[in-house]
């Protein structure tokens, strides 16, 4: 076998993870640059930087590749990398069908960027409504690419779920309840499920959309007797349980970073786990909160509005849950804390803007206006890539064996922070003031040009943020203090083993009577299976 | 403008509740960073390795802070449905709209039941609430004027209705707010309003039918306006420029009858001058880029009587 096949063909789970990682940071640096030409464009009024042409088809592509090529699968990257050490398992329950997602992955994301090669990238934007996605409208290749690509990532989506539901359900060690399961591991397997059962919804209309466009079909061609809102019910049938796949990750992130560096427990354990249970089911029913502004009568938006606020109770119990782990415990300011205390209020600001949307009237002024662009960056950027990068300075040791650098940590940290807020907080005014979103330019009215200006200097800022944190990891790969095994002092199985850890993780898997193994082994007077039970029984 | 400036019941309507859901969340974001900025403060090791005291969780905590927040959405709910209620206050039955709106890719048209028809520049009068009828032709589109009037999305084969009412003499800006396309940045319309008086002489001079061009170099672009088929994509009532308004069997402009008493061009992105609408007519792709109207390749000659006709539509 020869290097290359030896290499692609490489099923160890913690392998496989980083690729995952790997390939989304890759991506996250073109959606990145994505993002800089589309706010300088929009810097100052009527400028002419882009063709409107262009600017669709770079605005469709970064929300494309942020979603579906970044956010995704890292997070899938993590839940493969960390799952198994977590739950102390030797390896994933089915390896190769895991190596199979990761590449069916690469597939989707090199088939969307040859779009541009064409000349004609997918210019609909991220959820291509029809029948402007149609032929007669987008008459050239871009949205084939487009459907095509998605059809894989969606499969490859579907994949590595299946793996992760059966490693978590069946592979953990003895005495790993679930009631004992640590909370990210928890996250992955409600997203997990959340995805079996939601990306099949959108890979069925995406085959309707080719269809369509290649088979002269007519699901959403109203002129032939289709209907286009069938697909905004279809996309939206996916799309909002999307959200939550995007997001539920980064709160178990969140669930494992601040209880270490609080030195506590999580606060509420069984109420965290359980609220994710009801967000995944309620997403299933929040659906056409993105169709508001349709002509769909006010009694049928009305079940919707009100079940989209009920999921602002489980959510807010978090934020609360969260809160209280940090009361009365001991707090250590690391960069990966700082980006988590950072989420807790950022992603507040994105929820609440949320909960505005879930009532009516608040949506049908707000829809499609920049107000919308500040929201989902909130909860996107501001909850989950934030919580990201505190799972990023809390893994790497273990990933790497190597601590990334603590100063320049702080320095991505405050650039992030200000470039972040900069950039989206000024985009809720935009949306007030009338600004609808997904414009190439638009008029110099009072306000217009001041505020994107404010916004692009901050996007100019976030990218800074961004280059220094390349540059930590980077230069910690090769010059990063030495982890040792456990250098948080944290109470997981992942940190009973060495970093990066061997091929078959671990070389004993030490026993487990509580959610914190750790804290037992190294607390023998004071041990949580003593002090809390859970009501698992004796595990061991 | 909009939560500002709302100039109609209906838009103040939905500031008010933006309002009071504001309020709601900056007390709960207090709440919150008051909290996290407390522990940070408090709580902070400050080099010391000791283990704080390990508290696994509170029932009764936790069940405030589910309750609480379940009251507050119920409030939401409750203020949220009475508030869509007024907005989208019933139609009375049988009643027929006051004036239709479709949205193009990418201009608006508006027709008034005594058959006048104009682009992308909508006339009401002041302190009347009026039905509009929202539909398309194309793709879909959204209706979208901020201080007078909620959202509607136009969708093909779906009207939309929403109360239209200004309580001001003004000119309101609006867009499209559905993306839709390359020039959905400049979809963007006004809607003026003004007297009774002053709206119903408007209505009557845009139902009426062009008038006869009089001098030789307007007479010879009206000559012009047939001979280069200007009129299958756009009406000029009086004349055999039938236009066209089906968006997805083949391109519809505007209706031209009374072009030059409007005030923008291409849907707000310039206003409305004899040199823009030159522009306009000798190349269009470059008045507005992706737009649908192919160059009519026209001598500077024709393009002088063809402009001369255009300004004569009042």
């Amino acid at each position: 076998m020869s290097r290359f096949a030896a290499w692609i063909s490489r099923t160890d789970h913690k392998h496989i993870g980083l690729m995952y990682i790997l390939s989304a940071l890759l991506f996250f640096l073109a959606g990145g640059m994505e993002a800089m030409v589309l706010r300088a464009q929009l810097a100052l009024p009527n400028l002419k930087l882009l063709t409107p042409q262009l600017y669709n088809q770079v605005f469709t592509m970064h929300g494309t590749t942020m979603i579906f090529l970044v956010v995704m699968p890292v997070l899938t990257g993590f839940g493969l990398y960390m799952a198994p050490l977590m739950i102390g398992a030797g390896d994933l329950a089915f390896p190769r069908l895991a190596a199979f997602s990761f590449w069916l992955q690469v597939c989707g994301g090199v088939l969307l960027y040859v779009s541009f090669a064409t000349g004609d990238a997918p210019d609909a934007g991220w959820f291509s409504y029809a029948p402007l996605s149609e032929r007669a409208f987008s008459p050239g290749p871009g949205l084939d690419y487009w459907a095509v690509a998605l059809l894989l990532l969606a499969a490859s989506a579907i994949v590595s779920a299946i793996v992760l539901v059966v490693t978590i359900a069946t592979l953990r060690t003895p005495g790993m309840t679930m009631r004992r399961l640590p909370l990210f591991v928890w996250m992955t397997f409600v997203t997990s499920l959340m995805i079996v059962f939601s990306q099949p919804v959108l890979a069925a209309s995406l085959v309707m959309l080719l269809s369509d466009r290649l088979l002269h079909a007519a699901y959403f061609d109203p002129t032939r007797g289709g209907a286009p809102l069938l697909w905004q019910h279809y996309f939206w049938i996916f799309g909002h349980p999307e959200v939550y796949i995007m997001i539920l990750p980064a709160f178990g992130m969140i669930s494992e970073v601040i209880p270490v560096f609080s030195r506590k427990p999580i606060f509420g354990y069984p109420l965290v786990a359980a609220s994710s249970v009801a967000i995944a089911l309620l997403s299933y029913g929040v659906w056409a909160h993105h169709m508001f502004a349709v002509a769909l009568g006010p009694t049928f938006l009305s079940v919707f509005a009100a079940s989209s606020m009920l999921i602002a109770v489980p959510t807010g119990v978090k934020i609360f849950n969260w809160t209280a782990t940090m009361w009365g415990g001991s707090i250590r300011f690391t960069t990966s804390m700082l980006f988590a205390v950072a989420f807790l209020l950022e992603f507040t600001i994105g929820g609440l803007s949320g909960v505005a949307f879930a009532a009516m009237p608040v949506d049908w002024q707000l829809t499609d206006s920049y107000f919308v662009v500040a929201h989902i960056h909130y909860v996107l950027v501001g909850g989950t890539i934030f919580a990201l990068f505190a799972g990023v300075y809390y893994w790497f040791p273990k990933m790497t064996g190597h601590m990334l650098d603590e100063t320049i940590g702080r320095l991505h940290f405050w650039l992030v922070v200000i470039g972040f807020n900069a950039t989206f907080f000024v985009q809720h005014f935009l949306g007030l003031l009338g600004m609808p979103r997904r414009v190439y330019t638009y008029p110099d009215l009072p306000g217009l040009g001041a505020l994107n200006l404010t916004s692009t200097l901050g996007a100019g800022i976030l990218t800074l943020g961004i280059l220094a944190f390349c540059v930590n990891v980077f230069a910690s790969l090769s010059f990063g203090r030495s982890a040792g095994n456990n250098p948080w002092n944290a109470w997981t199985l992942e940190w009973a083993t060495a970093s990066p850890p061997a091929r078959e993780n671990f070389e004993s898997v030490p026993q487990v009577r509580s959610r914190r193994p750790l804290w037992d082994l190294n607390h023998p007077e004071s041990p949580d299976w003593q002090a809390t039970p859970d009501r698992s029984g004796e595990g061991a | 403008m909009f939560p500002f400036s709302p100039h109609s019941p209906q838009a103040r309507a939905i500031a008010s509740l933006f309002t009071a859901t504001l309020v709601l969340a900056a007390i709960v974001f207090v709440t919150v960073s008051g909290l996290v900025s407390y522990s940070l403060l408090r709580y902070r090791a400050r080099g010391n390795p000791n283990e704080p005291p390990q508290i696994a969780g509170s029932k009764k905590l936790e069940m405030i802070w589910t309750v609480v927040p379940l009251m507050l959405v119920i409030a939401l709910f409750i203020i949220t449905v009475r508030t869509a209620a007024f907005i989208d206050a019933p139609l009375r039955p049988g009643q027929t709209p006051d004036l239709v709106i479709t949205g193009h890719q990418w201009w608006w048209e508006a027709r008034y039941p005594n058959g006048a028809i104009t682009a992308s520049e909508i006339h009401i009068p002041y302190g009347r609430r009026l039905l509009a009828q929202i539909e398309s032709a194309d793709v879909i589109h959204d209706f979208w004027v901020p201080q007078l009037a909620r959202k509607m999305d136009a969708v093909p084969g779906l009207a939309g209705y929403i109360w239209l009412e200004a309580d001001a003499i003004g000119a309101y800006q609006g867009a499209c707010a559905e993306f839709c396309g390359a020039q959905h940045a400049w979809m963007r319309l006004v809607v003026i309003a003004e007297t009774e008086e002053s709206f119903s002489a408007w209505l009557k001079r845009q139902s009426e039918p062009a008038q006869a061009p009089t001098g030789v170099e307007a007479t010879t672009g009206a000559r012009l306006f047939q001979q280069m088929k200007c009129g299958d994509c756009h009406a000029i009532s009086g004349t055999a420029a039938a236009g066209s308004r089906t968006g997805a069997a083949g391109p519809s402009g505007p209706d031209l009858t009374h072009v030059a008493s409007r005030r923008y061009l291409g849907s707000g992105i310039s206003p409305n001058t004899p040199p823009n609408l030159a522009q306009w007519i000798t190349d269009p792709q470059s008045a507005k880029p992706g737009n649908r109207m192919s160059n009519p390749n026209l001598s500077s000659q024709e393009a002088q009587a063809l402009l001369a006709y255009l300004e004569t539509l009042q």
